[in-house]
């Protein structure tokens, strides 16, 4: 990031929420990088940058969009890394429907299951060959995700238009597809002026090229929408126009929420992945390990994903040891298997309904920190039991007594079903163990001190709970409890709790020889026939000679600028992924000034200043010969070598769910409507009728005009998340003390709020209050013909701590993206009154009132697709074409 | 140890530890805060009272942009102000519908909307401007706390800086009258005057002050006061050449009221915005003067007495 000559920073206020991190942005201003900040509001990032854009919330793929077509316009994409290094010259099916041409839908959707039928997006020749054809299970469970590693499938060779002129390629249809969002369309959609989004689009053209590179980052002010994949791809499409993918001071960076956020996916707490992004296996259509091996690797495909075999293989090894062979699929029957939708608002709403009986809560705090706090207690009150640990006691283990719905008459202490257990656990400077960072990093931490009292380390939690389950199953003969009883559960311990050596399961991460049981050197050495063991294939080699990786601490003035003997970064400790594209077609670095890694003529190998992203003795010149498969299929200058032909994905034929090209629509709350499509919403997202759940009218329904504001939430640096470890830390507590709304001096005048005074926010599922902070940093925005006001809010308040307040995720609903399953929670409606909310069963009488007015029936969801949008048939129904 | 109290009229020593009488002091320590790049994150702050043991300050919302902190006081030791200026008149959004007003709110208590930033030397701005800077002690090189405490708890350490001991301070407070940046402050509940040691317990270590430590961007640089003076000139030059006219030195001068700052910032605008005094003078100045005065006016009273007595015998 250091070496970048432009910054754009949208969707994260990284000053506050990533402070540290935030140091090299610094370094790259000092150097001369020109730093933007797009944002709804003016925060502490803002300060910092150079220019900052204000936004409507819910509209960065239209001002994104229009970067796109600011550059396809003027042709200032970066032609030769374009041509060569993306899908650009790919011709797409004649079948494809673009969303420009019907009023919003691609082609092949589904308005039974609001998925998409992929096979017209496919590239030519390939609409039934490739691609994920009916999208309606993956959209269930949230397949998408399996993608993030290594793209999704493309068969055999690809048609292509080397002059980009072939009206069906890639290029053309994106141009197409984002001709209409012109820099006039940006400021009415977004409020956006033109002469700053001008300034951007400008800044971010002329600092990418030969000579200089240009960084995007964002945080979950993008991920956290109906349509936040997409958001990410518009930002993925214009770094790859500019050649800004793989090389030093480019790329997309995804900034991680928490300390190890990027472990927690790399070795999933998710529902739907297993460790290394190797997809949960679906109980119909994955019913032998063969099968399920298939589904990842795509027999035929071309790129790395081919080895998919070894790394399941290796992976139930490390489960089951010994019990695990090649004879038994080593265990594979062992592995749950999914029936559909297991994601946390799923769960939730099941938990209201009685269909699930237990919950573990581990470093989370769902009563304040997750969407509709309100259906998230009434969930956790209607369970048999429900374990916390946590540093403290947080909302989630006492909303039972304490949380607002007590104050409501919802929950009654004496009559609460659920029997919570709290169990304290140490904190990160009280156990070892590492952190996986945005930059895929992994830092070894030792522990400083011992945890207090009976606190213990999530290592010892579960390695014991194991044991104890194990001992007290031991002697059972049910089939049931063979994969508890045969798992390899074999872990050293030491000290007077018997605490695991987290460096022993760092070793079973990396991989090792059955027989031998030396650590692997890295996942190509993970095998398909039960020699090796590896618990997550691309962490292998963090533990490489025996030798703790992560652990690596030589100071950066001892090494060269990327630093490779700090910590270890996945895969094979490479810094920068896809880095085969900072080199041009031969080989050669595009510039002296943005060298990094290149082709040794002499050597016959690839060098640099990074681990090469590539095979490193195929030469530039290699071109697969006709058959071949898997990472043989990749010629010299693929250099997306996970992607399955080899280039940077302008356009998605399959892997995402919700189109193949990024379109704006509206957020599902929103006040206006949709100024580009008759769609107004993403058709695609996923939505829950259930009594608990309301969405607010949006246009074109009627009464959107009760919730006439458009409010966010986020983060302050002074507190951390749901607020656990700093609303009840001393020091940090005082630095923002109470909970508090920020508005414009234009709305507070509107709506008659006095500065310290108080104001209480209303949406179809709650009521919270908090202090007004009247501030020139949000400002009112000129959208279309009319004044926007957005409100902001901090998500850290709730009822327990030093500092307590009503907690701002009560006021959303519950909408998720298709791909993902993340929930809209950075942007709804609402209305907002001067003074105090009401208390006990009148706040509920208000908020029902609320319901009254503006024509909402509980349980009943909005439809997906817009009325008087045209729902196209599928074209294989239509005209019965193959 | 000479007694600084008693030293008429000290000559401008840029080395006061060896003027406060050390013999082979270390090189004086200081810090430059580059407000240019604080983030406002006020880890300085929390950093601070975690290493020192400093009490919480109060859980009070002040509505002060995000000062919740207020002041440096006894209990907060880094203050980061937080200063919001305003969009020049005439910035975008235009009213729809009359219902919209269209005139700004002119001043709402916060003291980023108070005049003094409106009226700075940032002509010519178009944007909305948000200034952050922490403050702390400035460990000035004639230090009035120091010159007026009468118990000895005050004294210059061998790197220059101004430190309280807190088991000699008698709460007297006649040094919180004596602080002309009114950094130093006492306590409620124990009375003593409480501030700032730059982390004397661990830059006699060879540690780094706990809040530049912690600073994310180096906005807190510690060091040898003659290199941070030296790395700020450039600094400032660098700007100046960016296209930032309005960055400024503060506390960096030997010339200045107090003798120059051990602590001295990098200012966005005059220091009167970040309510920073625009020319401090340590009140003990005078004091030789005062001194001499009041010993010419004794010995005239004295005369004049013998005098009256001379006289009154005749």
């Amino acid at each position: 990031m250091a070496n970048a000559d432009v910054i754009v920073i949208q969707g994260s206020n990284m000053a506050e929420a990533h402070p540290v991190g935030f140091q090299w942005v610094m370094e790259a201003k000092r150097r001369g990088a020109k730093v933007f900040h797009v944002d709804p509001r003016f925060t502490r990032t803002s300060a910092l940058a150079d220019t900052y854009l204000p936004i409507r919330a819910g509209t960065d793929i239209a001002l994104l969009g229009g970067v796109v077509n600011y550059i396809l316009g003027n042709e200032l994409d970066f032609r030769e890394y374009v041509l060569a290094y993306t899908n650009a010259a790919t011709i797409v099916s004649d079948d494809f429907v673009d969303a420009e041409d019907a009023d919003g839908l691609f082609s092949g959707f589904d308005p039974a299951t609001g998925s998409y039928v992929q096979d017209s997006w496919q590239y030519a020749g390939h609409e039934q060959t490739s691609g994920s054809g009916h999208t309606g299970a993956e959209r269930e469970t949230a397949a998408g995700l399996q993608h993030e590693s290594h793209g999704a499938p493309v068969s055999g060779a690809v048609a292509r238009d080397e002059t980009l002129q072939h009206p069906r390629c890639v290029y053309q249809i994106l141009k197409r597809h984002f001709a209409r969002y012109t820099p006039e369309m940006v400021e009415r959609v977004c409020g956006v002026p033109q002469e700053k989004f001008l300034e951007l689009a400008r800044a971010w053209t002329e600092n990418s090229g030969r000579e200089r590179t240009g960084c995007l980052i964002y945080s979950v002010g993008w991920t956290q929408h109906t349509v936040g994949v997409q958001y990410i791809r518009t930002g993925a499409i214009i770094q790859l126009l500019l050649g800004n993918v793989g090389r030093p001071g480019g790329g997309v960076l995804a900034l991680r929420g928490h300390a190890s956020i990027q472990g927690s996916t790399d070795i999933p707490t998710l529902f739907n992945l297993l460790p290394g992004y190797l997809p949960m296996p679906r109980h119909d259509v994955h019913p032998s390990f063969h099968a399920w091996v298939d589904s990842i690797r795509h027999p035929g495909q071309k790129g790395f994903w081919g080895n998919a075999g070894a790394f399941a293989a290796s992976l139930l090894k490390a489960y089951w040891g010994d019990a695990a062979t090649p004879e038994n699929d080593f265990c594979y029957d062992y592995l749950p298997r999914l029936t559909g939708d297991h994601g946390t608002y799923r769960q939730v709403l099941d938990m209201i309904d009685g269909k699930i009986k237990g919950y573990f809560l581990l470093g989370q705090n769902p009563a304040v920190g997750s969407a509709h706090g309100r259906a998230q207690r009434l969930g956790m009150a209607n369970l048999d039991w429900l374990v916390v640990r946590d540093l403290f006691m947080i909302e989630s283990a006492t909303f039972w007594r304490n949380g607002p719905e007590v104050a409501t008459g919802e929950i009654v202490p004496q009559e609460c079903r659920t029997e919570v257990f709290f169990l304290p656990a140490a904190s990160h400077v009280e156990k070892e163990g590492t952190f996986t960072q945005t930059q895929r990093l992994l830092q070894w931490r030792e522990k400083a001190v011992d945890p207090p009292g009976d606190a213990r380390s999530e290592l010892w939690f579960f390695y014991h709970l194991g044991r104890k389950l194990r001992e007290k199953l031991a002697g059972s003969s049910l089939p049931r409890d063979r994969a508890l009883l045969d798992l390899a559960w074999d872990y050293p311990t030491h000290g007077p709790h018997d605490e695991p050596d987290a460096e022993a399961v760092l070793r079973e991460i990396n991989g090792y020889d059955t027989a031998t049981g030396r650590p692997l050197g890295g996942f190509a050495e993970a095998r398909d026939d039960g020699s090796t063991a590896v618990g997550c294939w691309i962490y292998s080699g963090v533990y490489a000679d025996g030798v703790n990786q992560a652990a690596r601490r030589r100071p950066g003035q001892e090494q060269d600028w990327v630093a490779a003997e700090w910590g270890w970064a996945w895969p094979a400790n490479r810094r920068t992924l896809y880095n085969r594209a900072s080199a041009d077609p031969q080989g050669r670095p595009w510039s002296e000034r943005k060298r990094y890694v290149w082709w040794d003529a002499e050597a016959s190998r690839w060098t640099g200043h990074d681990v090469p992203d590539f095979e490193v003795t195929k030469p530039p010149s290699y071109r697969p010969p006709e058959g071949a498969v898997g990472p043989a299929a990749l010629a010299g200058d693929d250099p997306f070598v996970m992607q399955a032909d080899g280039k940077g994905w302008l356009y998605a034929p399959s892997g995402v769910l919700d189109g193949p090209l990024p379109t704006h629509y509206e957020p599902v709350e929103s006040p206006v409507r949709n100024r580009l499509y008759g769609q107004q919403a993403n058709p695609t997202r996923k939505m829950y009728a259930h009594p608990v759940n309301a969405t607010n009218p949006s246009p074109p329904q009627e009464h959107s005009q009760v919730f006439p504001y458009v409010f966010t939430v986020s983060r302050l640096t002074e507190h951390h998340t749901a607020g656990g470890m700093s609303r009840t830390v001393a020091p940090l507590a005082e630095l923002q003390p109470e909970m508090f709304v920020e508005v414009s001096p234009e709305l507070a005048a509107l709506v008659g709020l006095a500065p310290l005074g108080w104001a209480h926010l209303v949406s179809a599922r709650a009521v919270v209050e908090a202090k007004v902070l009247v501030t020139d940093r949000v400002a009112p925005l000129w959208v279309d013909g009319r004044v926007i006001h957005q409100l902001w809010l901090p998500y850290h308040f709730g009822f327990e701590g030093l500092v307590t307040g009503d907690s701002a995720n009560d006021l959303f609903g519950i909408t998720l993206d298709p791909n993902v399953l993340i929930q809209e929670s950075k942007i709804g409606t609402c209305d907002v009154r001067a003074g105090r909310r009401p208390t006990g069963a009148a706040l509920r009488d208000l908020v029902e009132d609320y319901r009254l007015r503006a024509g909402i029936v509980p349980g009943v969801t909005p439809p997906s697709v817009t009325p008087g949008v045209r729902v196209e048939p599928s074209v294989g129904d239509e005209e019965g074409e193959p | 140890m000479a007694d600084p109290v008693s030293r008429p009229d000290p000559p401008v020593a840029d080395d006061p530890a060896t003027a406060a009488g050390w013999v082979d002091a270390p090189p004086r320590m200081g810090f430059f805060t580059d407000t240019s790049v604080c983030i406002g994150c006020k880890a300085c702050e929390v950093a601070c009272k975690e290493w020192n043991g400093v009490p919480t300050s109060g859980l009070d919302l002040l509505g002060m942009s995000y000062d919740n902190t207020g002041a440096l006081t006894a209990n907060s030791w880094r203050h980061v102000a937080f200063v919001e200026q305003p969009r020049p008149a005439g910035h975008p959004p235009a009213a729809s519908t009359g219902a919209e007003p269209t005139a700004r709110t002119e001043f709402l208590g916060m003291p980023g909307a108070a005049p003094p930033g409106r009226t700075g030397s940032a002509d010519g701005r178009s944007d909305f401007r948000w200034l952050m800077m922490s403050d702390v002690c400035k460990h000035c090189t004639r230090a009035g706390c120091l010159d007026v405490c009468p118990t000895g708890a005050l004294f210059r350490t061998e790197f220059g800086t101004v430190v309280v001991q807190e088991d000699i301070c008698n709460g007297c407070g006649y040094c919180v009258s004596a602080c002309p940046y009114g950094v130093i402050d006492r306590r409620a509940d124990d009375g003593r005057a409480w501030k700032c040691t730059l982390c004397y317990d661990r830059i006699g270590a060879g540690m780094t002050p706990a809040c530049a430590q912690a600073c994310p961007t180096e906005s807190i640089q510690y060091g040898p006061l003659d290199e941070l003076r030296d790395r700020a000139a450039a600094r400032v030059a660098a700007l100046h050449e960016r296209g930032v006219p309005e960055a400024r030195l503060y506390g960096h001068d030997p010339a200045d009221g107090v003798g120059g700052d051990g602590a001295f910032f990098l200012l966005l605008d005059e220091p009167e915005v970040y309510g920073l005094p625009p020319d401090p003078q340590v009140p003990t100045a005078d004091l030789g003067r005062m001194w001499r005065r009041a010993g010419v006016a004794a010995l005239a009273m004295a005369a004049g007495a013998v005098a009256a007595f001379l006289g009154g015998r005749r």
